[in-house]
């Protein structure tokens, strides 16, 4: 009955150093559907990785409760595809080495786990790249692989923590138009952290909006930009008032 | 190709030659006596004369380095990932492995001769002790050094700490791994050699001191020429086998199917 792949309930988080208490995440209710896109915006440093490394099952909240598809589990780490903002690709290992990790992880039989990465990067159009080792690779081609790499970790539940903020424009529009594209051939779930408005409103289904530590939600906003979705939708009346009204909500929470 | 990475020899070459043609030149024009200081042809010449005697006493030098070093690396690996298990240990046991470079070689290595003999145990320990060291602290630098993100990313795969280590601590500490083996393949034939020094049957150290006390001097300079040959060797052995392990690391671009 339950489609939700994510609920998280009444997070918080608070670190502690020595006597100082850092409060970041003040009670964080969250909901992914199974098949639905949902960013988290907010201004820097407000707790937005925080959250994540938690869905994650990296860290333990303070309080609250993440059911991942309608199981409340604390040993979470593995149940979803998990991505930072570096790509992380091991320098040792070739592109098709790289994309099986999480396979080795889980003790795949080398063959069966490369035959998956091969035709993973053959859909993707990044086959040629198989054998090469990352060095080679430009920072758009890097992110792609990592994002393959997750796909094939977990297909259903992909966890983005800023995927492309290190990229060039040009590169970053390429790699979105790309990463809408892995979604929807995976119908997959997807949690993606951004300070980006547009990007948000390019990718998303739904924006959560963060206010500043401790993090609580400000607003939850629905993007009803038609699919397939192109770049030139944000230039659309109701894209650019989204986008005014979200940068604005940002603003004033960057000020604080 | 070939050719320029010779050439990149070419300036030390020069000096090297330019040295020993001084040398030549000081010792033809009689400023020393030829008994103490024998020049460069000399040297040569006693080299050619003793190379049975020589290489009978290299190839024990060569063992006992090799094996040491193999045991070193053993050890100082065994060490590292000692360190790495908790901070607890690692201020436990690093003093510990600083203190044990402290010790004079000069007044240790006798007393191994009493208590183990003058076999070829005393000159391995001799050898390990020199060598665990950089290869030690080399690669516990390289096992600290990955990045967090990166075991991050690991643990959300649901990796155990034993998978960390072996697919990502490890090979990322490969690379400082090596540097540390070079470091240790420099010390280890003069750490053998120090062994044999203070007793042995046979060996390059016991061949020098036994040159030394009947003043065959060209022969003591023989005998360090072969050291110096052998050390540079198993540099160059260790680089040609850092280079095969780590295509990586030396500018490959793809793996060869």
């Amino acid at each position: 009955m339950d489609t939700l792949k994510l609920r998280a309930r009444g997070i918080t988080k608070t670190f502690h150093s020595g006597r100082q208490a850092l409060e970041t995440l003040a009670s964080i209710d969250l909901t992914v559907e199974a098949g639905e896109f949902v960013t988290v915006i907010g201004p820097s440093g407000c707790g937005k990785s925080t959250l994540f490394n938690i869905v994650a099952g990296i860290e333990t909240p303070g309080a609250g409760t993440i059911a991942i598809d309608g199981v409340v589990e604390s040993e979470r780490a593995g149940k979803a595809g998990y991505m930072p903002q570096k790509p992380l690709l091991l320098p040792w290992k070739t592109v098709e080495e790289n994309v099986i990790l999480g396979l080795d992880v889980r003790h795949v039989p080398r063959k069966q786990a490369l035959a998956g990465a091969r035709e993973l990067l053959k859909r993707f159009g990044l086959l040629e790249f198989a054998p090469h080792y990352p060095a080679t690779l430009s920072g758009g081609m890097s992110q792609r692989v990592a994002l393959l790499r997750t796909v094939l970790f977990n297909p259903g539940f992909l966890l983005l923590d800023e995927p492309f903020g290190a990229l060039d424009a040009l590169t970053r529009l390429s790699c979105q138009m790309w990463l809408l594209d892995v979604w929807q051939e995976f119908r997959a779930s997807v949690l993606f952290i951004t300070h980006d408005v547009r990007e948000a409103i390019l990718l998303s289904n739904r924006i959560y909006v963060l206010s500043a530590r401790p993090a609580r939600v400000l607003r939850v906003v629905e993007a009803r930009l038609p699919y397939p979705r192109q770049p030139q939708q944000l230039a659309s009346p109701e894209a650019s008032q989204l986008e005014s009204e979200l940068m604005s909500l940002l603003l004033k929470e960057q000020q604080l | 190709m070939k050719l320029r990475k010779l050439a990149n020899y070419g300036p030390a070459l020069v000096l090297i030659l330019a040295l020993l043609a001084l040398w030549q030149l000081y010792v033809q024009a009689g400023q020393v006596s030829p008994l103490f200081l024998p020049a460069p042809t000399a040297i040569v010449a006693a080299l050619a004369h003793n190379w049975p005697i020589i290489y009978d006493n290299t190839l024990q030098t060569l063992l006992e380095t090799v094996l040491g070093i193999l045991l070193a690396t053993l050890f100082g690996l065994a060490m590292a990932i000692l360190l790495d298990v908790s901070s607890w240990m690692r201020r436990a046991i690093y003093p510990l492995l600083v203190i044990s470079q402290t010790i004079p070689m000069i007044a240790l290595a006798p007393l191994l001769l009493i208590w183990i003999g003058p076999d070829i145990r005393s000159k391995l320990i001799v050898v390990i002790i020199y060598c665990f060291f950089p290869i030690a602290v080399a690669c516990a630098d390289g096992l600290a050094s990955v990045e967090p993100e990166l075991i991050n990313l690991l643990r959300s795969m649901r990796a155990t700490r034993w998978q960390i280590l072996w697919m990502v601590r490890l090979p990322a500490a490969l690379p400082s791994f090596f540097s540390g083996l070079r470091i240790a393949a420099t010390y280890s034939v003069v750490g053998a050699i120090f062994g044999e020094y203070v007793g042995a049957e046979k060996g390059l150290g016991i061949y020098m001191q036994r040159a030394t006390n009947s003043f065959a001097i060209a022969q003591v300079f023989a005998a360090i020429v072969v050291t110096a040959v052998l050390s540079l060797l198993l540099f160059g052995l260790v680089s040609l086998i850092e280079r095969i392990a780590l295509p990586w690391y030396h500018g490959a671009t793809y793996r060869r199917a």
